[in-house]
């Protein structure tokens, strides 16, 4: 950005030679940080030889029988596998949706508030929630929704409900749940980068609108929306990859026995077979899988957000 | 205020209508915030046998500590606020020194592998192992069933990275350029040059790996299970729950309870609840004004 600038006589006056004298001490502490990465971040990656492989401890990763494909075939005629990818996909579509929108509809609602106390105040309060742990919100939310819970309350009260519902021994209940609990959980903090793209767009363009006699929702809808597009799509790209990802903790956790057909994602499947039953080969398969969908959903967004002339992340 | 006053003059009686609905909707917004936390701590000051009643809403109705007192005196407990505390202090404090260090490094203007240095951490965003590899790898180094499991893996990451680095690039050149007139070299730069004028954004990530010590338990779980002086606040506050979690679905539909497994009272899970989230909260007022800044200067600028 900046390169060109920089280039002040200070810069100049020292040759290359003092330069990278001056720089070994970063090159020193830089090759430490490689060397670090390496090992855990890097090594890992060769773990994924193991989904091809019979992988038995005693043989290691390079003395065990390679068997190509057998595990992705074991998975994918497995009934259970199938319905945990389902489970997966539809949860972490549940959820993007969900939290984009809420994100979007609050951000726009809040800065619509002309009280900069209340505007404040309101902000703190919506993303405290973030900094609480699934094992807290989950403890919460099953608090919630139990059958002397609140949620249970007025649904009674407004005579919805002519008796409280068992909502976690239906399976029909689960994933909106799931969906609600990120909805409470992270509305307010995924609704910051929103609120930081209106307050950049231009005043001026509100003050012509009103000029020209537009109403609030006339501003929002021509102005606001349009100005939160290339935000909308980059946020797009960088979390369609995590449709596939559709969490963890909060399936692990709300889950139990009865719930298991609907509650049970990829993350679980792998922390059976690979923790639970030491199948280390069919677990990395597993989570070999769900990286690659998860790669490809993010370079095809990418690519698809490139043809339609839209901002896009590399 | 004068801005208030010119726009009342436009304000048309639909504009009313949206002021309304909207403090209306944001006031509803606060309260389903606010809510289910404020019933907990209601709840967890309550009597047990009274609160089995249930009807509790943001006060309680037979005020009692005991709950607390439960918590406080479980073992498992005592020892996961020791750990917890341990790691989250020393695990934030080392994590920021590593990344601020690395960032100061990979926003040098003329470091000679800086972009190089940095596409190798991007990577790292995107393509892990996965927690099979991982795992085997950390029994291999011999992390696993030790503290140091909690510290060492996570202490370096991308996106902390890039936070840093972005708030590091938007500070003007000519600190570094009369610092080295001078004669200060790239580390006396970075201890007493960038890191004063960095102190927004070292808050922002310091309380991001802070929250994330804090609120961790997976790793306890799978890395630490049968070390029980290794256990944290959170899986203790998990296994206290479990037990209810997974029986409120078979209890209420087949109307059998399972009898061997002890259900923990209300009270007391609601007590775990708060104190295990009471740090946050408290030291959350003064940091927040921290992270908002250092996000919307190290995200949104570029």
């Amino acid at each position: 950005m900046s390169l060109k600038d920089s280039k002040t006589p200070a810069l100049k006056k020292l040759s290359d030679k003092a330069e990278v004298k001056r720089q070994s001490v970063l090159l020193i502490i830089a090759a430490i940080y490689v060397i670090y990465g390496i090992v855990f971040y890097y090594l890992p990656l060769v773990g994924w030889l193991m989904a091809f492989q019979t992988y038995k401890i005693k043989d290691g990763l390079f003395g065990s029988e390679f068997v190509g494909l057998k595990w992705f075939k074991f998975l994918f005629s497995d009934a259970t596998f199938v319905r945990v990818v389902r489970n997966t996909l539809a949860m972490g579509v549940l959820n993007l949706v969900s939290q984009t929108v809420t994100a979007i509809a609050f951000a726009i609602l809040l800065s619509e508030v002309r009280n900069v106390l209340g505007k404040k105040l309101v902000q703190t309060i919506s993303y405290l929630p973030h900094f609480l742990s699934w094992i807290v919100v989950t403890s919460i939310v099953h608090e919630a929704f139990s059958t002397s819970g609140i949620i249970n309350e007025v649904l009674v009260n407004l005579h919805i409900l002519s008796k409280p519902i068992s909502f976690f021994s239906h399976t029909q209940y689960f994933w909106p749940i799931v969906a609600i609990s990120n909805v409470w959980k992270e509305t307010g903090w995924n609704a910051i980068i929103y609120l930081a793209t209106i307050s950049s767009i231009d005043p001026a363009l509100y003050e012509a609108a009103a000029m020209d006699g537009a109403g609030r929702w006339q501003k929002i809808k021509h102005i606001t929306l349009p100005g939160l597009r290339s935000t909308i799509i980059i946020l797009l790209i960088m979390n369609i990859g995590n449709v596939i990802n559709a969490g963890f903790e909060v399936q692990y956790l709300l889950g139990n026995g009865l719930l298991q057909s609907v509650s049970q994602t990829i993350d679980i499947y792998v922390l059976n077979y690979g923790v639970g039953k030491m199948n280390y080969s069919i677990g990395t398969a597993a989570g070999l899988f769900k990286t690659f969908v998860s790669m490809t959903l993010i370079f095809l967004f990418n690519f698809i957000a490139k043809k339609t002339g839209d901002e896009r992340l590399f | 205020m004068n801005g208030k006053e010119k726009k009342k003059i436009h304000m048309s009686g639909w504009d009313w209508a949206f002021v309304i609905c909207n403090t209306i909707f944001l006031v509803l917004f606060c309260i389903v915030t606010l809510y289910p936390v404020l019933n907990t701590l209601a709840y967890s000051f309550n009597d047990g046998l009274d609160a089995v009643k249930g009807g509790i809403h943001l006060l309680p109705r037979k005020f009692a500590t005991d709950a607390y007192k439960t918590v406080f005196n479980k073992q498992g407990i005592r020892q996961g606020a020791i750990v917890t505390v341990a790691r989250t202090a020393l695990g934030s404090i080392l994590a920021l020194i590593v990344n601020a260090l690395l960032a100061f490094i990979v926003s040098r203007k003329r470091f000679m592998f800086r972009s190089s240095l940095s596409l190798f951490w991007v990577i790292t965003m995107y393509a892990n192992g996965g927690m099979i590899p991982v795992l085997l790898l950390l029994k291999n180094l011999g992390l696993t069933n030790s503290f140091w499991v909690y510290i060492v893996p996570g202490l370096v990451s991308a996106f902390n990275i890039l936070v840093l680095r972005t708030y590091m690039e938007s500070l003007p050149d000519s600190y570094e350029e009369s610092a080295q007139l001078d004669g200060a070299g790239y580390m006396r730069i970075f201890v007493s040059i960038i890191s004063p004028l960095c102190k927004p954004v070292y808050a922002t990530v310091l309380l991001f790996v802070a929250v994330g010590h804090w609120n961790s338990w997976f790793d306890a779980m799978l890395y630490n299970r049968n070390k029980p002086e290794y256990t944290t606040l959170q899986y203790e506050l998990q296994k206290l729950l479990s037990s209810v979690m997974q029986q409120s679905g078979s209890a209420d539909s087949a109307g059998k309870t399972s009898t061997s497994a002890q259900v923990t009272p209300v009270t007391v899970r609601s007590a775990a609840t708060i104190a295990t989230m009471l740090p946050i909260i408290c030291l959350y007022p003064m940091l927040q004004r921290y992270f908002v800044t250092g996000l919307t200067i190290g995200g949104v600028k570029e």
